[in-house]
């Protein structure tokens, strides 16, 4: 017995209302009896896929349950004391005070009326932790401890004034205003680009150590949750998986679930070389929005061979996806021309022949909302065949099935809307809808980033397996540079606007780099332990050796 | 059927009677319609439930023939509102740019004109015919439709599938009654029901001021303009059209309700 520890969750048991349409209410129990101990000081990772329970969990350490979700069992004991009796009043003088919350929107969770300073000292001085005076000297110092700008003056700015990274970095001071015991981070930098995360993620960690706080530290990238945490619980689907020191599991998982986490991405491509004429040939593009004076796309030169894949990578607002919707015509471009198949493409989509939109598909982001609601699989799917190739009655049927078959559905789906799919399911849905205009080119945005790891890898599969069999190519949008490696022949690194590298895979992953390939390559977290200190290390070093 | 709550059963029942009424009036009703059988504003008999009226019609074959000239009115310029309103307003909102401005600009003219001056104006110059009548009113309402079917499928139009149809190449009417119109149905029945009795409440208020329904026919605000005078002597009659509209009005909207919380979940109303 060393030290009492500061949280303590026994057979914690958590239910929620759903509401299938046209039927009754229903309760459903989504976490089923998770026990663990938090010491002061230490931080744990909950980790696990999307509906694994680990945000109810964190927010569970405060005595909260958020829409429709009731805690209904167990016991969570705060410094001693089990939160979940005592009622609201007791709650209420916990929260803020004793335990905070980091959200995952940042921009979402600020008012926008307010100026930050006010917002982070408010909870301070509402429980009366400290004075006003007190609480905003204690803010600037957190300001300059998690590096943010100008600290004497952060705190005067509005919300929109400053960066994403910059108002999740305000949002941590925030939450360590008011000292609290325990901090519970949920996702604090899902949101944002890999250079900014791995900023936030250092300034969260010095932040955590100097100030000696507790905390909860929720993710579903193990990468991340292996930088920051001493010890890491694996959830399934509101059970516990695994729980053990950051250092076994990360390097000797027991669990066939964990395993399968750690070692994801391990799929293996080997570039091909570019071969004969190019499929898509984008010549001297630039861009504007329409009443803008600012070019988003800046004189882009790039080619895309008959069955290969081109993988465009970027931060967000570095023009990959307007250069998406410049090859689809949905934005002309300014200057320049783009050859698709040997013949240059109409810039305005109203004006292209039903051939060019056949041959050239698009994949979403969001399945959800690249999928009508009203409409069930099979009309999705059967769209297409119909309305490039006439298909009717059991021709139709019979292409839907192969489809199907293609993307390892069974004909069983046939009739399911797409609320009734997982995200996985949805997104493959999206791929045999590209698929049955039989494209030469199919531009995939974003396509696996709203799924978690091991639904992208598989779907990653598929596509792979689909380029063999159908040899169509690939024009594939991301800021996942893991993706990028698993799949692609060739990459154009994108950044504000320009293609600042660009050729076949081997060659644009190997130094000598340019700054912001540099940068971006070695921002992207690594699956062991110290890599953090040693990239934030490695840039002090540089920025002193200068 | 079983999963009906039991607030839209009373509707259902009540909005079937009246409906059933309506259509089947000349083999409910006991007297003729413009039938003079007693004497003026009798009380309420066995022989004449509701009594009779100023010139000593009965007043309960008078209100279900008056049911059925409302309500069919009411519902067909209901219909005809909602057709031309919501295919407008997709029209507007699927192909944006002029179209929609010049479309929603001159909805914006017909609706600062208050309808009912403006129907007003229009009858005193046109013939008071039922036909005149359904599409007077039926236009004027379209503009409140266009409005609420325009605000909902501008957030549709914008949804990726969209996209991904129009980057398919579908023509315009795919994109409408395909993509949108199934996604917009939600909002659309519960105007729908509200529509209906502001329809009822419209026809009502133009025969009370004789630019509506002509006589003999009977409707129940022409009813209530005939025997205004009775209340000065306690009579009813100018009452019953009244209590008709208003457990009309709610029995149609605890059915709109119910349709509501069958189509919709918490998903977002797309579920």
């Amino acid at each position: 017995m060393t030290d009492a520890p500061l949280v303590k969750v026994r057979n914690l048991k958590i239910g929620a209302t759903v509401y299938p349409p046209g039927e009754r209410p229903q309760e459903i129990e989504i976490v089923h009896g998770v026990d663990f101990d938090l010491a002061p000081g230490k931080v744990l990772g909950l980790i696990g896929e999307s509906g694994a329970g680990k945000s109810t969990i964190g927010l569970a350490a405060m005595g909260y349950g958020r829409g429709g979700v009731e805690i209904t069992g167990g016991e969570v004991f705060v410094n001693g004391r089990d939160i979940l009796k005592g009622g609201l009043r007791r709650l209420r003088a916990l929260r803020g005070a004793e335990v905070t919350y980091v959200a995952q929107s940042a921009a979402a969770s600020f008012n926008p009326a307010k100026r930050l300073m006010e917002q982070i000292t408010e909870a301070t001085i509402h429980h009366k932790r400290a004075t006003r005076a007190e609480a905003e000297a204690r803010a600037i110092a957190l300001f300059e401890k998690l590096g943010l700008p100008d600290p004497q003056n952060f705190g005067q700015r509005y919300p929109h004034q400053v960066s994403g990274g910059q108002l999740q970095r305000a949002m941590t001071a925030l939450a360590l205003c008011p000292q609290p015991d325990l901090v519970v981070f949920d996702e604090p930098t899902t949101a944002l680009d890999v250079t900014t995360q791995i900023d936030v993620l250092a300034a969260i960690k010095d932040a955590i150590r100097d100030t000696g706080v507790a905390a909860l530290y929720i993710t579903h990238d193990l990468a991340v949750v292996a930088q920051v945490s001493d010890d890491i619980m694996v959830l399934q689907q509101g059970r516990m998986v695994e729980y053990g020191h950051t250092d076994q599991i990360i390097n000797a998982p027991r669990e066939a679930y964990t395993k399968a986490l750690v070692s994801v991405r391990s799929i293996e491509h080997a570039e091909k070389a570019p071969t004969q004429e190019p499929v898509l040939s984008v010549q001297n593009i630039t861009a504007r929005y329409r009443g803008t004076d600012k070019d988003v796309l800046q004189n882009i030169n790039v080619d895309l061979h008959p069955g290969q894949t081109l993988a465009v990578v970027g931060e967000s607002g570095s023009g990959k996806s307007t250069l998406a919707r410049v090859i689809t015509g949905l934005l002309p471009p300014s200057e320049g021309q783009i050859t698709f198949d040997g013949r240059v493409l109409t810039p305005t989509l109203a004006a292209r022949p039903l051939e060019d939109l056949r041959e050239l598909q698009m994949i979403y982001q969001m399945a959800d909302t690249a999928m009508n609601p009203r409409q069930t699989v099979g009309t999705i799917i059967g769209r297409p065949l119909e309305f490039y190739f006439g298909l009717k009655g059991a021709e139709k049927q019979k292409r839907i099935k192969e489809l199907l078959d293609e993307i390892e559905m069974g004909d069983g789906f046939v009739d399911r809307y797409p609320a009734e799919l997982s995200g996985g399911q949805k997104q493959r849905v999206c791929i045999a809808r590209a698929l049955a205009a039989k494209p030469k080119l199919i531009i995939c945005d974003e396509v696996t980033s709203a799924l978690d790891p091991l639904v992208a890898d598989g779907i990653l599969k598929l596509l792979l397996d689909l380029q063999k069999i159908e040899n169509v190519a690939y024009l594939f949008i991301t800021h996942d540079l893991a993706t990028v490696r698993a799949i692609s022949d060739s990459i154009a690194v994108m950044y504000q606007g320009q293609v600042v590298r660009y050729g076949g895979k081997s060659q644009v992953l190997s130094p000598p780099f340019d700054d912001y390939t540099d940068l971006l390559l070695s921002s992207v977290p690594e699956m062991k332990l110290g890599w953090l200190e040693n990239v934030i290390a490695h840039r002090k070093m540089e920025s002193a050796g200068h | 059927m079983k999963n009906i709550p039991i607030s839209a059963m009373i509707g259902l029942a009540f909005t079937a009677v009246y409906f059933l009424m309506a259509i089947f009036a000349p083999l409910i009703a006991p007297y003729g319609m413009a039938e003079v059988v007693g004497d003026v504003w009798e009380p309420s008999s066995s022989q004449f439930l509701l009594g009779t009226d100023s010139i000593g019609r009965d007043l309960l074959s008078r209100m279900i023939y008056g049911g059925r000239t409302t309500i069919f009115i009411a519902t067909m310029a209901t219909v005809l509102s909602f057709v031309t309103g919501s295919v407008l307003g997709f029209f507007a909102a699927v192909s944006g740019g002029w179209i929609d401005q010049a479309l929603s600009r001159f909805v914006d003219l017909i609706m600062s004109i208050p309808s009912l001056i403006f129907a007003l104006v229009v009858l005193s110059v046109m013939p008071t015919t039922v036909t005149m009548l359904i599409l007077l009113m039926g236009l004027l309402d379209s503009t409140r439709v266009y409005r609420l079917a325009r605000a909902v499928a501008v957030d549709i139009t914008v949804m990726d599938y969209v996209e991904a149809a129009r980057l398919r190449g579908e023509k315009i009417g795919w994109i409408i009654f395909r993509e949108t119109l199934p996604n917009a149905l939600s909002p659309l029945v519960a105007e729908m029901g509200l529509r209906f009795i502001f329809m009822v409440l419209f026809v009502s208020t133009l025969s009370f001021l004789g630019l509506g329904v002509q006589p003999p026919q009977a409707d129940w605000g022409g009813i209530v303009k005939e025997n205004k005078e009775g209340i000065n002597y306690g009579i009813q009659a100018a009452l019953y059209p009244a209590y008709a509209i208003a457990t009309l009005c709610i029995s149609i909207n605890l059915v709109a309700d119910w349709i509501l919380n069958r189509t919709t979940s918490l998903k977002g109303g797309r579920g």
